[in-house]
């Protein structure tokens, strides 16, 4: 039983959250998010530089070879600095698709370019009526020629308007399993719908199109893809529970800051025990979720079996999304006014505590997949 | 970073399981488990059982019987004690009493009474609260003024677990009333329950359980010998004591016990012809509570973690408190929940009989329970004392 981080990993705390405050403070992720591009290509630049895009890939396509337990603090920090770059999306879904089912050639082709800061990917797998069933996927892969013909809608694909390079999944016509496929964003019948999100991120609706693609494209085996759906997004749920918790600690800082400043009565608000015991509860609520981070990337490394892995990932997601609901509507409310307004930091990481509250399945979802798992 | 016990220590503790397995008598398991009324002599048999086996009193420096265990070893064994169901020991001696003593206690205190905790010979009780001084424990009033070598007590405890069952009770007394500081009028008193002026009246609680007293005072000697530290540092050695040892405060293994078994009852009761365990509105409820429970788990093994290094454990402990009672509560919900109609029965009449149905234990320990966050500092208090000594307000 140990709950440190490892010299290299606190190293890696360290130097993040020195960039962080160095190039990343709250004034200049403002002006990221209202640039045209809406992330900043100096900052991804950077995270190369540091080696955080190849933290969890081999060393033969120049990674660290390091798994969530070794991002849990890089996601922690962003979370708490509510970094809008696709840093999951790429890192945590799209090259991991790559990195776990890819054949060699696929993986020269794709892991040192990702490591390199010069290629961001996306994950587009939910459609319209699929809520969060991973399952539940209707867009169809066809063969066609040497390759494939890929058509459907996908929606709310984060990352996507910044990624180069999409996953894509789709049902194959011939034998009706879920396939992975290496789609180029530019590709051929390929439109997106870009959008805002309401927490900033940079994401789009997809209509696929007679999208043709080569045989070189398919990850993984045909039609046999659901496990790795499964797998991935486990492990990049984990990692959003990490990112979850750096925003938490940033709503209660920031919460409690205010209630030794603020003064109504003549006194600072952190004087009234209605309030304290509200702010008390917003820290038992992190140390919760703080643990259930812990236990999710641990078991994203290590679980021993696939339901082992589900049950304790969904059991982490359903007390984060509690928390991150609580603790995010609690901090606006101890906040008062200023806490509705855009000049706050804390409205923004109200803004990104919703949504990843529902990011990957909500508590009802992970419910009922915590019971059957 | 690495959730699980180390190597030696599932060592240690399939070492526990096993020899608890093997040493807790099967009538007292049973008792436990359904919940049956615990007597003094089940509560004594189980103490003499650890003691005999050298485990009554893990923490206490070796040279009174501890066993130098470090405080993984004395979580876990705790744990597993929850875990397999044992009696609970009482810790009003064992743990609070010989703590103070072990820190102010003299030389002849400590041989006068600490072996005599450790067999099981006395049993004590604790008299902090008054009827006008609950959680605000410094305004208490009893009275002890000094007469040459003995103080004469008058005053009234109230709320005294199981003060029918003891021999002794160690109690704060207010030795002077002047002081302008009223914490610094107190004095930490240990006072024979036999001793002429003392009576003891039972407080029945709603579970129709006697657990609890009133105890009075009237005109009871109590010799200087008995005090424990100086004269007016009785709250002194109340604050060491409420920040003492409560890491086990969240009573994880117990809990889990109790979860394994709110499904046995949710898998047995039937709902439209099926368990009511696969209806997925309670099904939720049991998931939630589970998913909490894990939480406090691994928190109490974090904080734990922390006192590795030597750290004294701080308020943290409120934490684990006020999340372990609120599980605690959710699972006796549960459980009468899960009974539905026949949580109804509570006392058979004369000559009815005996209840088959385990199910009728349920709603009076749900009622029961309601006292876990009230007790020992409530939860309102904890939270007063995380937000003041965690968070600086």
């Amino acid at each position: 039983m140990n709950f440190d981080y490892n010299e290299e990993q606190q190293l890696l705390a360290d130097s993040v959250r020195r960039f962080i405050r160095k190039d990343y403070d709250f004034e200049s992720r403002k002006k990221i998010v209202a640039s045209a591009e809406g992330w900043s290509e100096k900052a991804w630049g950077t995270f190369a530089e540091m080696g955080l895009l190849g933290l969890p890939f081999s060393p033969d396509y120049g990674g660290f070879g390091g798994g969530a337990v070794d991002l849990m603090s890089v996601m922690e920090s962003f979370g708490e600095a509510l970094v809008v770059e696709p840093y999951l999306a790429t890192v945590g879904l799209g090259a991991q698709f790559v990195a776990r089912a890819g054949t060699a050639a696929q993986k020269k082709r794709i892991l040192p370019q990702v490591v390199a800061g010069k290629l961001k990917m996306a994950f587009a797998q939910t459609e319209k009526d699929a809520r969060y069933n991973l399952a539940q996927v209707a867009a169809t892969a066809r063969k066609a020629g040497g390759g494939w013909q890929l058509d459907g809608g996908k929606c709310a694909v984060i990352g996507a308007p910044i990624a180069e390079m999409l996953v894509v999944s789709a049902r194959s016509a011939d034998a009706g399993g879920i396939s992975l496929f290496l789609v180029e964003r530019e590709a051929k019948g390929v439109a997106l719908k870009p959008y805002r999100t309401v927490d900033e991120l940079r994401a789009a609706d997809i209509s696929l199109e007679g999208v043709t693609v080569g045989a070189d494209a398919l990850l993984g085996k045909e039609g046999a893809a659901l496990a790795l759906i499964e797998e991935v997004v486990d492990c990049a749920t984990a990692l959003l529970c990490a990112e979850a918790v750096g925003a938490i600690k940033y709503a209660n800082d920031a919460t409690l800051e205010y209630m030794k400043t603020r003064k109504q009565f003549g006194v600072p608000i952190g004087m009234f025990q209605a309030l304290q015991h509200r702010i008390v509860d917003m820290v038992i609520s992190y140390e919760q979720a703080k643990s259930m981070a812990c236990l999710a990337c641990t078991k994203a490394d290590a679980a021993s079996d696939a339901r082992e892995r589900a049950r304790s990932i969904s059991a982490a997601k359903i007390k984060i999304a509690d928390a991150c609901r609580h603790v995010s509507q609690e901090a606006v409310q101890l906040h008062g006014a200023m806490g509705m307004t855009e000049e706050l930091k804390v409205s923004h990481t109200f803004r990104r505590l919703t949504m990843i509250a529902q990011q990957f399945g909500d508590a009802d979802h992970h419910l009922e997949r915590f019971a059957k798992a | 970073m690495d959730l699980n016990y180390s190597a030696e220590e599932l060592a240690f503790r399939d070492q526990m399981r096993a020899w608890l397995e093997a040493n807790l008598p099967d009538d007292l398991r049973r008792k436990v488990a359904d919940y049956g009324r615990l007597s003094k002599d089940d509560l004594m048999r189980w103490h003499r059982i650890l003691a005999k086996a050298g485990w009554v009193a893990p923490a206490w420096p070796r040279e009174w019987g501890g066993t130098g265990w470090n405080v993984a070893q004395r979580y876990i064994f705790e744990e597993e004690c929850g875990y397999v169901g044992t009696p609970p020991l009482i810790p009003f001696g064992l743990t609070m009493c010989a703590a103070v003593l072990l820190r102010f206690g003299t030389e002849a205190q400590k041989k006068r009474f600490l072996p005599r905790i450790y067999n099981g010979d006395d049993f004590w009780c604790q008299g902090y609260s008054e009827p006008g001084s609950g959680s605000d424990l410094a305004s208490l009033k009893t009275r002890a003024v000094r007469h040459e070598d003995h103080y004469v007590v008058n005053g009234q405890k109230t709320w005294t677990t199981l003060a029918h069952y003891a021999d002794w009770i160690f109690c704060l007394v207010r030795t002077d009333p002047g002081v302008e500081k009223r914490q610094e009028g107190i004095s930490f008193l240990l006072i024979d329950m036999k001793t002429p002026g003392i009576s003891v009246r039972p407080l029945i609680l709603m579970d129709g359980e006697h657990e609890v007293n009133e105890v009075f005072f009237d005109d009871v000697k109590v010799p200087v010998e008995n005090r424990v530290h100086e004269e007016g540092k009785g709250w002194t050695v109340a604050k060491y004591l409420l920040g003492y040892e409560r890491l086990t405060s969240g009573r994880i293994g117990a809990s889990k016990r109790e979860l394994a078994k709110l499904k046995e009852i949710a898998s047995k009761q039937m709902k439209d012809g099926r368990p009511l365990i696969g209806d997925a509105r309670f099904r939720d409820k049991v998931s939630r509570l589970e998913v909490e429970l894990t939480a406090l788990e691994i928190t109490n093994l974090r904080f734990l973690d922390q006192l590795r290094g030597g750290r004294v454990p701080g308020p943290e402990v409120s934490i684990l408190k006020i999340k372990g009672t609120e599980i605690q509560q959710a699972l006796t919900e549960l459980m009468m929940q899960a009974a539905g109609p026949l949580a109804q029965p509570f006392r058979p009449l004369d000559g009815a009989g005996d209840f088959d149905e385990f199910t009728a234990g349920l709603a009076p320990r749900y009622c029961n329970f309601r006292k876990t966050t009230i007790y020992a500092g409530s939860n309102e208090i904890q939270r007063n004392i995380i937000s003041k000594a965690i968070l600086g307000l």
